[in-house]
């Protein structure tokens, strides 16, 4: 498959490998910030290629690991509401807030669809007017320009009943979030090659100098991820800290213009609550006044009677903030499973807690696993 | 009789948020995680038997000497036409598959429908003329059998069971606890197919493809390896959950690790790209024309030989091999390391990004 096999050849990867390793005179920690990359590095296992000398932080990038307990529970909420549709991407529907997941919301009677685009939410309310057709979008700024398309759409239709619970985060400020906490081990980030695609990378200049952190758009094939890893690693040995594009073949530095657009039209920048870290100044995205009319938080104000609580025992902070690797957690795998998760890495499979604990113990509680036999 | 399966061994007693568990939810069904659970805590307390115990598709019984294979399926696929075939050749080939997994020559089916009430005549014809047809193509015959009529939404137009009855050949023996460390892993052609054909034509989700159901009647197949590797210890065939949940729930039954080569499974490139798009892992796509067979190493290579050399098998490789490790499925990757195969808590969902 073109574009896919030549970035997971074998051959290609144990050289990346190499080069990542004959760079580096010291040892090195990166953090990625992408859940779809913290899948390829586990999945592949490519991290026991270069552990001499790279240390690989997971970071916040997991969408559905982001997206905060209150939103999950008026999505449940609503989903129990008569005359609602609740709408969905398939993997929220397991995520599990404060009162159950999707799925039960479902078994219980409520109207919950998988679709697999925006759109297609849209089409669905057009198709019957009788009822409210609400999208839970949430999601990094790879996903907002087909959610607020989906908006436009729906508003040149005239439609009234399709809205969007919209709770979207944008990665730069998390970025900075991670930098500033104290105990922060993160020499290098290798940014998410999607976001960076829509929105370019100038979001990120000021914080590579005012941080001094060389930022590498990274793709998500193995081959890519050791490519920005050794893009990184030379940066640092020569006391670099610009942003670097590894992942050309989709990365512009102006990002996609059309697609920013479309976006500007419908949100605006705003504070947002993430899911283990608390609010982030600037971390997300809110629907501007002029789109009040498809926002699921106006046209259904009173869906929680209190803001749920996270789970203290859960250290989500400190993981998607790298300073505190997943296995590190005296609650990993023992009081925390993908099963019973304390907290929101654990439930996506993007997230850091679940991606070790499919891929390295799974059935081997506190027995690390992934040995190296190349 | 197989050491019981404990899916939850690492989960704590402690449940910090309130996850369902008090209603059936739709991943109960997928055949992963959650259907294990739900056999073991709400099914199996309540029937254990020793045939039931063994874990395989279908229970061997003695009967008067003679030994007999039972099984029994049921059928809710949507749509109920698709690529390759409809629920009713699904009927009957999954049922003539379960038994021939038992190592079973079929003598008979049972075929019973519940229609929903407004269900089109035309279309139920169809269906029972491909029952009619699959079961002839297998030289077995339908011979008993029931109809139900539910009130308008409370069914889906169509529900089809039905339940096989065959003759294991004296001396056969292919209960999963008989995999042994030191067998090979064979799967007798590309995986995922079935499930890559529903996909693309479900609701909500068409996409042009030409991708069709592996749907087929495995019995033949079966009889031509058996035939040349005799000492095969277990046969499957990885219908829902895909190849994944049935190599889990072989390694749990056998209490044996099963290490798998990543670059070895056999996946076409149409579903490759699928699965690329949707973000599925073809391990964990239904077969329905497919099975995976265990074999001691000294008949890896006839075992092989015989299934490529038939139609059904033509792309048989060796995916694997079985280890005294833990009981659990491990994958080399393409760079050599290893890591853990998940077993998926239900249905393969599309993910955001």
């Amino acid at each position: 498959m073109k574009y896919v096999d030549e970035y997971r050849d074998p051959e290609a990867l144990r050289r990346a490998a190499g080069r990542v390793l004959d760079g580096a005179t010291r040892p090195w920690t990166l953090m990625e910030v992408c859940g779809g990359q913290t899948h390829a590095i586990l999945e592949s296992g490519l991290d026991a290629l270069i552990a001499e000398r790279v240390t690989l932080l997971h970071g916040p990038g997991c969408p559905v690991c982001v997206t905060p307990l209150e939103t999950l529970d008026r999505a449940v909420s609503l989903a129990g509401t008569p005359g609602v549709i609740l709408c969905s991407f398939g993997d929220m529907l397991r995520v599990p807030g404060s009162r159950g997941d999707l799925f039960g919301a479902r078994a219980r009677g409520g109207d919950v669809r998988i679709v697999y685009s925006p759109l297609d939410a849209v089409r669905l309310a057009a198709r019957t007017p009788e009822a409210s057709v609400v999208f839970l979008a949430v999601g990094f700024e790879t996903t907002i320009p087909s959610v607020a398309a989906a908006a436009r759409w729906a508003r040149k239709q005239g439609l009234t009943n399709f809205f969007l619970l919209a709770s979207h985060v944008r990665v730069p400020p998390a970025l900075a979030a991670i930098l500033e906490a104290p105990g922060c081990r993160v020499d290098a980030f290798l940014a998410a090659g999607h976001v960076c695609t829509i929105m370019g990378t100038s979001e990120y200049e000021p914080i590579a100098r005012r941080f001094r952190v060389p930022i590498v758009a990274t793709g998500f094939e193995p081959l890519d991820i050791l490519q920005g890893i050794a893009l990184a690693v030379d940066q640092l040995e020569r006391g670099e800290a610009r942003v670097e594009i590894q992942y050309r073949r989709a990365v512009r530095p102006g990002g996609n213009p059309a697609a920013r657009a479309i976006v500007e039209d419908v949100f605006a920048i705003g504070d947002r609550p993430w899911r283990g870290i608390g609010v982030i100044p600037d971390g997300g995205f809110v629907m501007r006044e002029s789109w009040a009319g498809f926002d699921a938080l106006r046209a259904f104000p009173d869906l929680l009677s209190e803001i749920p609580r996270e789970s203290p025992a859960c250290r989500a902070a400190d993981v998607l903030r790298g300073v505190l690797r997943p296995p590190e957690c005296p609650e990993f795998g023992r009081g925390c499973t993908p099963d019973r998760p304390l907290g929101a890495p654990m439930v996506s499979a993007e997230g850091a807690c679940a991606a070790y604990f499919h891929y390295r113990i799974a059935g081997a509680a506190g027995e690390a696993g992934a040995e190296s036999i190349a | 009789m197989s050491r019981a399966y404990d899916p939850n061994r690492l989960a704590s007693p402690i449940c910090p948020l309130p996850v369902e568990s008090d209603l059936i939810t739709l991943s109960h069904g997928a055949g992963a995680g959650a259907s294990a659970r739900l056999f073991e805590q709400v099914l199996w307390p309540h029937l254990k038997n020793e045939a039931l115990g063994a874990r395989h598709d279908g229970a061997v019984l003695d009967a008067g000497g003679a030994r007999i294979a039972f099984t029994t399926d049921t059928f809710v696929v949507r749509p109920i036409e698709f690529p390759g075939g409809d629920i009713g050749v699904l009927a009957v080939h999954g049922t003539l598959n379960d038994l021939a997994m038992c190592g079973a020559r079929p003598i008979g089916l049972s075929c019973a429908l519940i229609l929903e009430e407004g269900f089109p005549l035309a279309t139920l014809g169809r269906v029972v003329a491909s029952i009619a047809g699959a079961a002839r193509a297998s030289g077995v015959e339908v011979v008993t059998g029931d109809t139900k009529v539910v009130e308008r939404g409370k069914g889906d137009g169509i529900f089809v069971n039905t339940a096989g009855v065959g003759i294991v050949p004296p001396g056969r023996d292919l209960r999963p606890a008989r995999v042994e460390p030191g067998g090979i892993v064979i799967v007798s052609g590309p995986i995922g197919c079935h499930g890559a054909a529903i996909l693309s034509v479900r609701e909500g989700l068409e996409f042009d493809s030409d991708i069709v159901s592996d749907t087929a009647a495995l019995p033949d197949l079966v009889e031509s390896l058996l035939d040349a590797a005799p000492g095969t210890r277990c046969l499957r065939d990885p219908t829902r959950g895909g190849l994944g949940a049935a190599l889990h729930e072989i390694a749990s039954a056998a209490g044996v690790e099963i290490e798998i080569e990543e670059l070895s499974i056999p996946v076409t490139e149409p579903v490759r790209v699928v699965c690329e798009l949707l973000g599925l892992d073809p391990l964990f796509l239904a077969s329905e024309g497919r099975l995976v067979a265990f074999v001691p190493e000294a008949e890896a290579e006839r075992a092989c030989a015989a299934l490529r050399s038939h139609p059904l098998g033509r792309d048989a490789v060796r995916v694997g091999r079985v280890l005294a490790g833990r009981a659990g499925v491990v994958v080399r990757t393409r760079i050599g390391a290893r890591r853990f195969l998940p077993l998926p808590a239900g249905d393969p969902l599309p993910r955001i990004c």
